[in-house]
């Protein structure tokens, strides 16, 4: 197998990564609507930490991405 | 067969003025004229914008004063009480990478924080800073930071080096967080640009994603910019208040 071919199926294995963070985003903003739902009221208190969890949940998936894009470009 | 390079070929430091001290390269490169732009704007909008000094604000004095209640709000939330001295540190963090991502964004424009050395040194500053904080308000008390109160003996052999672990592990964290979402965005752009490029008619599919990556690439660099600010505050009051 030439570099090439195993730099293409490395790339294609590493964003299985994103997965877990799509499934980490569904259950942040799940968790959102459902305490939104339940309790109107504590949508100012609650939406900053939907935010920051989405954001971490997006970075570890991104962490895969950029690995990915390294054993592209890079290597 | 060698992989184009030319989604990364966006992210190369092009020197603007070359100067030379000796053997040290201080070359005037682009990366540093982005961060000039970005210094001078946010100058200009603190300065300028509340030249006036009215009770009713104007449009500008609202934005600049809306920037610094934001953060002082999230300084004094998150950070705990005592961690007022720190609010220019975190004002000065959270608008600089603003910024700099939202500068990115302009088209044939460059991004500083795609570039992991710039972010890295973001994160050092703030993780040296906030252990040296710790460390000389707590003493030796500091390592406190990694005993957590009412575990047993037997659990702590276990559970020190994790703290341990995940306590170094933050300026790695902290920097590739915001150099992967910048990376990763502006590669996205450039991809599907080459798409674009390279089919013709067809190109109204590609552009259509570009528009929607562009929004989103919008909301991720204040999302960025806001995470990195909140999890300093974090990282503060837990060296302030060691839990």
């Amino acid at each position: 197998m030439d570099l090439a071919s195993a730099k293409m199926i490395g790339a294609g294995l590493a964003c299985i990564a994103l997965v877990g963070a799509g499934i980490g985003i569904g259950n942040v903003f799940s968790a959102l609507i459902n305490s939104v739902a339940r309790n109107p009221a504590s949508q100012g208190l609650v939406q900053p930490f939907a935010f920051l969890g989405f954001a971490l949940a997006e970075a570890t998936g991104l962490f895969g991405l950029a690995i990915a894009f390294l054993i592209l470009f890079v290597f | 067969m060698a992989i184009e390079l030319q989604p990364l070929e966006q992210f190369t430091i092009e020197r603007l003025v070359p100067l030379h001290i000796g053997r040290l390269d201080v070359s005037f490169t682009n990366s540093a004229l982005l961060m000039t732009i970005a210094v001078v704007l946010i100058t200009a909008l603190l300065v300028l914008g509340t030249r006036k000094a009215a009770l009713v604000p104007g449009r500008w004095q609202s934005v600049t004063e809306m920037a610094y209640e934001f953060v002082a709000n999230m300084v004094d939330t998150n950070a705990g009480h005592g961690a007022r001295d720190f609010f220019p540190f975190v004002f000065t963090l959270f608008m600089f990478i603003l910024f700099s991502n939202l500068l990115g964004l302009v088209p044939y424009s460059f991004t500083i924080t795609s570039h992991i050395i710039v972010t890295f040194a973001l994160a050092a500053v703030v993780f040296i800073g906030v252990t040296i904080v710790g460390i000389v308000r707590h003493g030796f008390h500091f390592l406190r930071l990694f005993v957590p109160e009412g575990v047993p003996v037997a659990l702590l052999v276990l559970l020190v080096p994790i703290e341990l672990l995940s306590y170094f592990i933050r300026p790695f964290t902290l920097s590739i967080r915001l150099f992967a979402n910048m990376l990763a965005g502006h590669t996205m752009l450039a991809i599907f640009g080459g798409f674009a490029a390279s089919v013709g008619l067809f190109a109204i599919f590609p552009l259509g994603i570009n528009v929607l990556l562009v929004g989103l690439e919008l909301l991720v660099a204040v999302l960025q910019a806001y995470v990195f600010a909140i999890l300093t505050c974090l990282y503060l009051r837990d060296a302030l208040h060691l839990h």
